[in-house]
């Protein structure tokens, strides 16, 4: 390890440079440029953490869930190294160690990191955790992550390299991921146990509706949302694995939050606890159960858990409300269409019309190929929408689609500009208004907000 | 007018990838607002396909697995079927991964994949990256098209894709990739049949084109009553200035 201070040190100057040139903080460039000086840095940080490191990926709610596990450990007094801004990709994740680095320590016991779904592999192997929360596989961002198969397939190596050294904690009711721990000796599973959460039919975008060992269709006694749900395979007896950690009792309060009843079965933690979630939606409610799985698997007693989830935040952007003076603003990022499916289910909880401010960008961090909202179910909206003004670089994209969708074109506004979009939108009604924005978007919007004084002290 | 449009999607379960179901939704959505009836129907896996059981056959993209399947079931199971409704008229569209399956074969390093033999064109895997991003091209479908017009979509693809002598493509790529990536052509057009690397989904971007489908399949000469397109039309310039055309 001889040598990685001066390294720390050029890193850090460069990170100074970039913040008082104005590119803002969170950046991921001074961990990019101690990867260039040191490529193991990653892993020679992550090594000085006394408690080692807990990872977590997924397509949807890594943010969340890792938010989720924070508030459960820094309560208990843990001192986290965590990379919560979600820059997750290697410069992000050795910003976050950078920035905790002192001299020959880290300023840390546990490393808490979500990582991207596409660089896992590396990742792994450089923190070693002790630890890896995986939550689901959506289709997502074809144009750079290519095929949810690859994925899966890609994943299956990596968690057969871990072997012994990482407890896994998986989603029984996500069949690519449940796969993943068949044949690993740690494992934690997960699930939803509610028939009354259970929708009448597939939604259109379900990915992985067939077999990972032999193909055939699997057949469903419940379906969640997307492919997640309670299934079996009829051809070759593959089956849902019982979940050690259940969410029963499941009720869904709005845009609010959730209640549900956290059950865990076997072990020295067996009990059942109602949590009150300050979040929304059953997306959420999995978010939850798999920050609880991977905080009990990590020796949590129950109570601790239970504590720890009903005081969490919205991570940024993830159902979050901001005040804008007569009305409020309520965020949620879109980005997939299981992800923006499990949020129009939860606006459209709400009673009465919704007014909503949808954002469409086909950056790069977006995703060129805007294809994906053809298949998320914006026919929910249908017969709800009071006003819906669409914005952003494909701003008529999703004014087309919400058009057909079955929204009444007369209640569409296309107005590209995010500024104007936002005050065409909030001079327009009253009550809470919706904002839907995909990823560079959500970061536009605050900005433009952070600008008015309107954004909540952290964001800056 | 009790006119219906029959639209058979063929394996709409595994050959969705690209949001597909964008494409059935605009020929739905264009046939009810001028009172023409519109019946789908699916063909899946193991189905054969009744030639005579529909005006307009599609068949989107799909994961390679899934294509696999599908193009053994195509060329086995389905191939009459397609070949005589495509003689006796009626629309094809082939979209990716349903497009590379159109022709005589899809090389896939160690293995081919049968296709079914309804235009000219056979695909390789490439070991050089996919082709992907939005693309512009400019077709000339005839007059009751409107002449010369613009597609604007996105591409994803790891196939090369080459016609044969007497093929006719699509059309001329403005910007993008196309069929290969070097001959400047993308797609396929042998009469009613279209095949295309173009999604995104490429009818709400081209809603001319759904249309000129939609009186194809229907075998009418004049061109359908116009709609207040406003939102198509800006999407479709917003699609092409992604494309840069």
């Amino acid at each position: 390890m001889t040598g990685l201070g001066p390294k720390i040190a050029a890193a850090r100057a460069v990170g100074t440079v970039a913040r008082v040139a104005g590119r803002g903080g969170g950046t991921s460039l001074p961990g990019k440029v101690l990867m260039r000086l040191e490529p193991h840095a990653i892993r020679d940080l992550a090594r000085r953490l006394p408690q080692g490191s807990i990872a977590i990926s997924a397509t949807n709610g890594k943010t969340t869930s890792a938010a989720m596990v924070a508030a459960v450990l820094e309560r208990r007094g843990t001192r986290l190294v965590h990379n919560r801004a979600g820059a997750n990709m290697a410069g992000g994740i050795a910003s976050t160690l950078l920035g905790a680095a002192r001299g020959s320590g880290i300023a840390g016991e546990l490393g808490l990191f979500e990582i991207d779904e596409f660089w896992l592999g590396q990742l792994t192997d450089e923190l070693e955790p002790q630890a890896l929360l995986l939550g689901n596989l959506f289709r997502d961002q074809l144009d750079r992550y290519g095929e949810l198969e690859t994925i899966a397939d890609r994943w299956a190596e990596i968690v057969a390299a871990r072997g012994e050294r990482t407890q896994l904690v998986l989603n029984a009711d996500d069949p690519l991921i449940a796969d993943l721990g068949r044949t690993q000796p740690r494992v934690t599973y997960f699930g939803v146990e509610d028939d009354t959460m259970a929708m009448p039919e597939m939604q259109h975008a379900s990915d992985s509706k067939h077999c990972r060992r032999c193909g055939h269709a699997y057949a469903y006694d419940a379906v969640y949302m997307g492919h997640l749900g309670r299934y079996r395979c009829p051809n070759c007896g593959q089956r849902r694995p019982q979940p050690d950690v259940v969410a029963e009792h499941v009720e869904l309060l709005g845009t609010r939050g959730a209640r549900f009843q956290l059950r865990v079965t076997g072990g020295p933690q067996a009990g059942t606890a109602t949590v009150e979630l300050p979040l929304p939606g059953l997306y959420n409610v999995y978010n939850a159960l798999g920050a609880a799985a991977l905080c009990l698997a990590l020796g949590v007693p129950l109570a601790e858990v239970v504590a720890g989830l009903e005081h969490v935040a919205a991570a940024f952007g993830r159902a979050e409300t901001i005040d804008l003076g007569d009305r409020s603003l309520s965020i949620l990022l879109i980005k997939n269409p299981a992800g923006a499916n499990e949020v129009l289910r939860t606006v459209a909880l709400e009673s009465g019309e919704i007014d909503l401010l949808a954002v469409l960008n086909d950056n790069i961090a977006d995703g060129r190929d805007v294809s994906w909202v053809w298949d998320a179910d914006f026919e929910i909206l249908a017969g709800r929408v009071r006003r819906v003004t669409c914005a952003g670089t494909r701003a008529a994209e999703l004014a087309l689609r919400l058009k057909y969708a079955g929204v009444d074109a007369a209640r569409i506004a296309v107005v590209p500009d995010l500024r104007a979009a936002l005050d065409v939108a909030r001079d327009d009604g009253d009550g809470t208004l919706y904002a839907m924005p995909t990823y560079t978007a959500l970061l536009a919007l605050r900005d433009l907000l952070s600008s008015r004084g309107l954004a909540p002290e952290y964001w800056r | 007018m009790a006119e219906t449009l029959r639209v058979c999607a063929l394996y709409p379960d595994l050959m969705n990838i690209y949001a597909d179901r964008g494409n059935l939704l605009l020929l739905q959505r264009r046939c009810a607002w001028r009172g023409i009836g519109f019946e789908l129907t699916a063909s899946g896996l193991g189905e054969p396909l009744d030639g005579d059981g529909a005006d307009l056959f599609y068949i989107g993209g799909g994961q390679d697995r899934d294509q696999r399947l599908c193009a053994f079931d195509l060329a086995e199971v389905k191939r009459e079927g397609l070949h005589a409704a495509a003689e006796r008229g009626a629309a094809v569209l082939a979209v990716c991964g349903g497009y590379q399956l159109l022709g005589r074969s899809y090389e896939l390093g160690d293995e081919t994949l049968p296709g079914v033999g309804l235009v000219d064109l056979h695909t390789v895997r490439s070991d050089a990256p996919r082709l992907i991003g939005n693309i512009a091209i400019e077709v000339n479908l005839g007059e009751r098209a409107g002449g010369v017009r613009v597609l604007a979509g996105f591409e994803n693809h790891g196939g090369r894709t080459h016609l044969g002598p007497a093929a006719q493509p699509l059309g001329r790529v403005l910007k993008g990739h196309g069929n290969n990536g070097e001959d400047g052509f993308e797609g396929i057009r042998q009469r009613n049949v279209i095949g295309t690397y173009m999604h995104g989904p490429l009818l709400p971007k081209n809603a001319w084109l759904a249309d000129w489908l939609i009186a194809t399949a229907l075998g009418r000469d004049a061109p359908l009553p116009p709609l207040d397109d406003a939102f198509e039309a800006a999407a479709h310039v917003e699609a092409r200035r992604a494309a840069g055309a």
